[in-house]
């Protein structure tokens, strides 16, 4: 069928004497939940979901070929808008594969300082995705108490880098400038205070029993289904994979940090339903508190960024980085032909795979469900069109 | 398993099909001929010391002075935690490659997206459309010859500079 | 109305005039006053005041700045909503689209014929009362089927479907819930209950056996879902992606439909007042018909006002439920409670003609104990919450 315009397409079914419909719906690109501009061609018996299509493209603005033409060191700000939710780690990605194309190793204090950065985005990543599956669901209160710590923490990154979205704060070598004085005090103080009021955000909605009968046993995706289409990150978690890249594939300084992995057991359903993956990135924000709190202690002085030319120009060759990012294993393939201009670069995001699953999840699901799928799979269009 | 292992398991089975492996790269790759590709992601998978069940990432390339437009593909593998990569050239002016969408799903998204941006075309691929583009765009953007077009629907893509 | 004019009549006034006409005039000009006064103000009001709430328990601010406090914001609003374009959908049902606003308003103006303000001022004090007012809030019903069906949309149409299943299943355990009461009293008329009913609160109906307790919180419990609020809220802010059955609607139309949905919360209010929570009824304190009259009407008004609050706190609080568990909710479990509810309390009376003293001091005791407990965990959170919204990581 064709997805342009608005279609309707009526089908009649016969039984036993009475007619019925199936209506074609549009969860249009327009929509209240700050998913971002996807849409949803819903082919519905009722109430009851038969397909759910999903049309993606509303927010392609060609980064890949961008690269092409700004060089190497010019791509960085570009980077923070293929996922402006966990900016730092498209940052990280596109300085770890300019890194290995070219053989540059990033000093210690500038791994920590990346990793500070990492993992605070990461909190507030969470953040932004479990506050917005719970007002998806229809609380409106713990979507604020989550925002108003998100706001917290982009003051202080906003502190440390400038900005409080796209932050542009790596660079090829490093990171653009050491932590500001004070800094590590501040988060300090603010890690504090942040680890009990995720307590009282599960007593408000993680526990309620009203939130559990919505999402529990819902769009159930088993371990082989998941790794079979590619799902990440705490989706892939979330079905029973105890599979971390900071682990498994160890970069930056992760190696010397110990944090746990959580994993979806079921709990409160099956394993591998909406409620495993919301509950697995609750869980990583206090993993992420954990790291941040090691890294202020650890972190040695130094130089932040390594010596790189400013006409950056790695020897021929291809590479391919992993970071684990907020949505999950970002991959960075970047294709170098000894100029200043890389020949390609390609990235394989998290929230790409989620959203090839929903189709195949959403048969036999009501409509309701449908958002309560995409949320958890904590999906963001900008990720998929880059 | 490192790369050259896999290499010589592979080269044992599939001998001429398979072509060197480039283990001085960063991340050594083995060319695959487009015929047997699919036979090759398939024993990838089903063999048990190599179990590759994860199809990370599919990109294409187009390189324009060999005149391929080249087809990656990185696997990885969650029991045996090792990864590996395949390349296959398709000719630039028909590139046609059989499609591994039965072995993994993930290749139906990966495939539909190289597709839309470079123009090859994946043969027995159940859903081969555009992915990111609007369904009447002409052309392929990716490629390195690619122009844009005049217009779309009406709307001009030319514009002034405002630097002059 | 009637008993009141009539003393008014008895004491000269409107002299030489025919007392049909006196009942008709009065009657309707109260109507009138109440419409415009008290309804219209009322529901307005509410619109400002659980922004406010809302914002309070989400450690905001809220409105704040249309006049002192904020509290002009429902006029501000209010002069917004009606001076926007009106739209109808092109190829809309136009007089179904048209008429849905209206009939829903009816239908829910129309139940303030009944609700009294205090002993001696209500619009009619039928003796059919309860009954009429469950009758005519199914007018809201068919009001939000034109608007969905005729809205032309399909997700207006889902909406409106929807909130007809919800509204027409939770009027049977609501009905069901009230008939306890009505077994008390032996009338169905709202003055007659409350006179029933005494002004301490172990002579509420609320506490005078563990039946008519229970059928307290299942009335409240369908009674909201009947009035579209959350956790029951599907039709208006499902199909989570547009607006349910009000999408197409837009200036003083949209206002009418809100308006309905946020005085509706004091119909709720009202209606638990009445029939468990003893009404108007104040202690004997006064003899002067106009203080009495006055604090009747405060008591009512803060009683059911207090309600308001209660389903504002429980919407901010609270996830939605999806259709088919609102329905199991409804039919698998409320139903057949309430029904024994019903049955238990008929036993009951049987059992205990005159009321059971012991059993009326342990609900009371009961009653305030929970409400005792929860002051407690709530002062509890409160003291720790203060420095935490107060924290600000740069400074």
């Amino acid at each position: 069928m064709s997805l342009t315009g608005y279609e309707v397409e009526v089908e009649r079914r016969g039984s036993a004497g009475l007619t019925t419909e199936e209506m074609t719906l549009n969860m249009g690109p327009q929509h209240p939940s700050t998913h971002g501009v996807l849409r949803f061609v819903v082919k519905a018996d009722g109430e009851v979901m038969i397909e759910a299509i999903p049309d993606v493209g509303y927010l392609h603005r060609s980064i890949e070929k961008i690269a092409e033409k700004v060089g190497y060191h010019g791509f960085m700000p570009y980077t923070d808008r293929v996922d402006y939710i966990a900016a730092m780690f498209c940052n990280q990605g596109w300085g770890m594969v300019c890194e290995r194309l070219a053989g540059i190793e990033v000093p210690k204090r500038g791994e920590y300082c990346r990793v500070i950065a990492a993992e605070f985005n990461r909190i507030a990543s969470h953040l932004l995705s479990v506050g917005t599956m719970v007002l998806d669901i229809g609380a409106a209160t713990p979507f604020f108490h989550a925002f108003r710590e998100r706001e917290r923490i982009n003051d202080l990154l906003e502190e440390l880098c400038g900005a409080r979205l796209t932050y542009n704060y790596m660079r090829i070598g490093g990171v653009a400038w050491d932590l500001p004085p004070g800094f590590a005090e501040k988060s300090l103080a603010f890690l504090d205070q942040f680890e009990p009021l995720l307590d009282e955000f599960n007593d408000l909605i993680t526990l309620n029993k009203l939130y559990i009968e919505r999402v529990a046993d819902v769009a159930v995706i088993s371990a082989e289904e998941a790794i079979n289409y590619n799902l990440v990150g705490p989706n892939l978690r979330g079905s029973g994979v105890k599979y971390d890249v900071r682990c498994d594939l160890a970069y930056s300084v992760y190696p010397e940090l110990e944090f746990d992995v959580p994993v979806g057991c079921g709990e409160e359903g099956t394993v591998g339903d909406c409620f495993d993956r919301y509950i697995v990135r609750i869980r990583e924000i206090k993993e992420s508190v954990k790291i941040l709190r090691q890294c202020f202690k650890q972190m040695p002085d130094g130089p932040v960024i390594a010596k790189v030319p400013r006409k950056f120009k790695p020897p021929a060759g291809d590479a391919y980085v992993r970071v684990e990012s907020a949505r999950g294993d970002m991959g960075w393939y970047a294709v170098s032909d000894g100029t200043e201009f890389p020949y390609r670069c390609r990235i394989r995001t998290g929230s790409f795979s989620g959203i090839s699953i929903v189709d195949k999840v959403s048969r036999g699901l009501m409509l309701a469900d449908l958002v309560a799928v995409i949320a958890s799979l904590d999906i963001v269009a900008p990720e998929i069109d880059r | 398993m490192d790369a050259a292992a896999i290499h010589q398991r592979l080269k044992a089975r599939f001998e001429d099909h398979v072509g060197d492996c480039d283990t001085a790269a960063k991340d050594p790759s083995i060319m695959v001929s487009p015929a047997a590709i699919v036979l090759v992601c398939q024993f990838l998978k089903d063999e048990p010391d190599l179990a590759f069940d994860a199809l990370s990432n599919e990109s294409g390339v187009d390189y324009k002075a060999k005149n391929v437009i080249e087809v990656v593909y990185h696997l990885y593998s969650y029991g045996h935690r090792h990864s590996i990569v395949l390349k296959v050239d398709a000719p630039r002016d028909n590139p046609v490659i059989p499609t591994v969408e039965h072995v993994w799903k993930a290749a139906n998204w990966l495939e539909r997206e190289i597709y839309d941006l470079l123009g090859v075309t994946f043969e027995g691929h159940t859903d081969l459309r555009r992915l990111l583009l609007p369904e009447d765009w002409v052309g392929h953007p990716l490629r390195k010859d690619y122009v844009e077009p005049e217009e779309y629907h009406g709307i001009s893509t030319r514009r002034e500079s405002l630097l002059k | 109305m009637q008993g009141f004019l009539d003393r008014l009549m008895a004491q000269g006034y409107f002299a030489g005039v025919p007392a049909e006409v006196v009942y008709a005039i009065g009657m309707v000009g109260f109507g009138l006053v109440v419409v415009l006064g008290f309804i219209l103000t009322v529901a307005g009001v509410t619109t400002f005041v659980e922004r406010r709430v809302w914002a309070r328990i989400q450690s905001r601010v809220g409105p704040n700045r249309v006049g002192p406090q904020g509290i002009l914001q429902w006029l501000a609003d209010g002069i917004k909503l009606v001076m926007k374009e009106d739209v109808v959908p092109h190829d809309a049902d136009p007089r179904l689209f048209r008429l849905a606003p209206y009939v829903v308003t009816m239908g829910f103006v129309a139940t303030f014929v009944v609700i009294p303000f205090t002993g001696q001022l209500v619009i009619a004090d039928m003796n059919v009362g309860i009954l009429y007012l469950t009758a005519v809030t199914a007018l809201v019903v068919v009001g939000i089927l034109m608007a969905g069906w005729g809205s032309n949309n399909k997700w207006s149409l889902i909406g409106g479907i929807r909130s007809a299943a919800q509204i027409v299943s939770y009027e049977i355990p609501a009905g069901l819930s009230i008939f306890p009461v009505v077994l008390l009293t032996g009338t169905l008329s709202m003055q007659g209950t409350i006179q029933a009913q005494g002004w301490a609160p172990y002579h509420w109906f609320v506490f005078n056996s563990p039946f008519t307790f229970a059928a307290f919180f299942i009335l409240f419990i369908s009674i909201l879902a009947e009035g579209n609020r959350t956790p029951f809220d599907l039709p208006e802010a499902e199909t989570e992606l547009v607006a349910g059955f009000v999408t197409e609607y837009s200036g003083v139309r949209y206002l009418m439909f809100f308006l309905v949905e946020w005085g509706n919360l004091y119909v709720i209010g009202a209606l638990m007042t009445t029939l468990y929570l003893g009404g108007w009824q104040i202690p004997p304190v006064t003899s002067n018909a106009v203080v009495q009259n006055v604090l009747q009407f405060l008591t009512f008004f803060l009683k059911s006002y207090f309600w308001v609050l209660v389903a504002m706190w429980i919407r901010a609080t609270l996830p939605r439920v999806r259709v088919d568990q609102l329905m199991t909710t409804c039919w698998k479990y409320l139903v057949p409670i309430a029904f024994l509810n019903l049955i238990g309390q008929a036993v009951w009376i049987v059992l205990f003609p005159d009321g059971s003293r012991l059993a009326q001091a342990l609900m009371t005791l009961l009653g305030f104990g929970i409400i005792g407990y929860f002051f407690y965990r709530v002062v509890f959170h409160l003291r720790r919450a203060r420095p935490q919204m107060q924290f600000s990581p740069l400074s």
